[in-house]
């Protein structure tokens, strides 16, 4: 565990001396500030005291900011060949990924905590459902681990970012709609099951204000999959020569 | 700690980069990993450290298995690899508190090994740049220094000088040599001369397999079945010395160096006395020797010798 710290620490502090994490900040907090509170749909056109707007901005966002995040996390480190480096000190690759993976939900959970400000001044306007707020941070959290998980997987799979970050949006466009199109265009078991597998259904019924134990799996489980790929792409060292 | 290899194999595909290989390494001892590029002294580097896992056979450290208790062991090994890949964008106090760190090194000792580091490594006026602001040779330093800095049994030392100056590279064999006196250090090179100034014992692979090891003198005197003789003869017509040096029993190619000179190589045949026999040749014909010298063989002729003899077959 301690290891894991020491090098999502280390990510993090790359995160901020590179202005990577300056950058995202501000750009999320601009974007999602925006569209709350000042363009379209936003708190004061709707006319409630409500955080829905800003979670369903924020749920496009950070869909497109993360794969920026995670792109570098392996990709750089085996272009560098400082991976080398990394896996013959006295750490295990799942510590090395579990660490990465930490390191940018820690960043992720931050700009989040930076929207805090937010929650106060509806809850300030009118009477704002707590609960449901808390709910749609969980669902903003968990759908973050999870593209977080498939980011980590597309940066272990190649020694480019671009392409790092081109897979990680490619797949994670499956979960974020193309699995709910698809779910409203088929009927029965095979609807059902895209259904399932989409990523929207899951972030809507937990931001509604609703914790399914079936929705918490679903997350949790593509998240220790993604972790998992990483780890299995990384050994894949061991037959090649990557 | 020992290090004990046994019948390690390796394969990329179709191709065996390391085929077989067995040896030992004990404490105290400095191995010189030497071998034309692409010979497999990088992978067989990769597997004692654990960065890649062998195809068969097994490597022992200090008695036990890497494949056992792969994370223990990693703490005994430093290691140094080929371009010393560095975290350019870290100043170089924050890696090393990085790896000391990642090394379990106790909170506490942390920064004294970091000092120790910095003053053995001599990197003390750069300490607070950032490493991908530093010179080849500073990084090359830098690498060292986070090989060390846990104080390992083990160091594996991939290609240590190069891009280092010729001041550089004296202390760094200086510094390994030091370190070799209580640790097992391997190195691997391609620079001859480097071998002979730093390690005790010289492993030379090819095509992935052992073709020679021992001392350097040792390996020397295994190629020096037959020697080389320079000699110079005069008072005599140059075509007719190089005609009865080639009739001597003992001789089994002679060349000229210089015509003017009577200047003739001559390379005799394996446990022969051809000095002798030039001489009473010479003697015999009234010529007189004015230069007669054995040239020795180097290590750059043995490591040609085992290396392409097997490319060739």
């Amino acid at each position: 565990m301690k290891l894991i710290w020491i090098i999502a620490r280390r990510e993090l502090s790359v995160f901020f001396d590179s202005l990577i994490a300056y950058v995202m900040l501000i750009l999320f907090l601009g974007f999602s500030g925006f569209f709350t509170w000042l363009y379209g749909s936003d708190i004061f056109l709707i006319g409630q005291a409500s955080l829905r707007s800003f979670f369903s901005i924020a749920y496009w966002t950070l869909f497109f900011f993360i794969p920026a995040l995670t792109m570098r996390l392996l990709a750089e480190e085996k272009r560098s060949g400082t991976i080398e480096l990394l896996l013959t000190k006295a750490v295990t690759d799942r510590q090395v990924v579990l660490g990465k993976f930490l390191s940018a939900f820690l960043l992720i959970a931050l700009a989040l905590a930076f929207t805090l400000p937010y929650v106060i001044t509806v809850s300030s306007i009118g009477n704002m459902d707590t609960g449901g707020v808390l709910c749609g941070y969980l669902g903003l959290l968990l759908m973050s681990g999870v593209y977080i998980s498939i980011g980590l997987f597309a940066s272990s799979l190649t020694r480019n970012q671009i392409v790092a970050f081109l897979t990680a949006l490619f797949i994670g466009l499956f979960f974020h709609i193309i699995f709910n199109v698809l779910a409203g265009s088929i009927t029965g078991m095979t609807g059902k099951i895209f259904n399932i597998l989409s990523l929207s259904t899951h972030f809507e019924s937990i931001s509604r204000g609703v914790i399914d134990t079936k929705d918490l799996i679903y997350f949790l489980s593509i998240m220790v999959l993604g972790v998992f790929l990483s780890e299995v792409a990384l050994s894949k060292r061991n037959i090649g020569n990557a | 700690m020992d290090i004990k290899i046994e019948n390690l194999t390796k394969k990329f595909g179709a191709q065996r980069a390391v085929n077989n290989i067995s040896f030992d390494v004990k404490p105290g001892e400095i191995l010189g990993f030497l071998g034309p590029n692409g010979a497999g002294k990088t992978t067989t580097m990769k597997m004692i450290t654990g960065f890649m896992l062998q195809d068969e056979g097994t490597i022992i450290i200090g008695g036990e298995s890497m494949l056992d208790s792969e994370n223990d062991l990693k703490r005994n090994i430093g290691y140094l690899p080929e371009n010393n890949p560095l975290y350019l964008e870290m100043p170089v106090i924050d890696y090393l508190i990085y790896c000391a760190e990642l090394q379990g090194i106790n909170r506490g000792d942390v920064m004294n090994r970091v000092r120790e580091m910095v003053r053995i490594c001599g990197i003390n006026a750069e300490k607070h740049k950032k490493i991908g602001e530093l010179s080849k040779g500073y990084r090359q330093r830098v690498g060292l220094a986070q090989a060390m800095i846990h104080d390992p049994d083990i160091l594996i030392l991939d290609e240590p000088t190069t891009g280092l100056d010729p001041n550089q590279i004296v202390e760094i064999r200086k510094l390994i040599r030091e370190l070799g006196r209580e640790k097992t250090v391997i190195l691997s090179t391609h620079i001859l001369p480097e071998v002979e100034a730093t390690c005790d014992r010289i492993l030379i692979i090819n095509d992935g397999k052992i073709v020679a090891d021992g001392t350097s003198d040792s390996l020397r005197k295994q190629a020096q079945g037959h020697d080389i003789i320079g000699v110079k003869i005069e008072d005599g017509e140059k075509n007719k010395i190089f005609r009865a040096l080639q009739e001597l029993s003992s001789v089994s190619v002679v060349d000229f160096v210089d015509q003017q000179d009577n200047r003739f190589q001559v390379q005799g045949k394996p446990k022969t006395s051809t000095q002798r026999d030039i001489f009473n040749m010479c003697v015999k014909n009234k010529w007189i020797i004015t230069e007669m010298m054995l040239i020795e063989t180097n290590l750059e002729d043995v490591f040609r010798n085992l290396t392409t003899k097997i490319n060739s077959n």
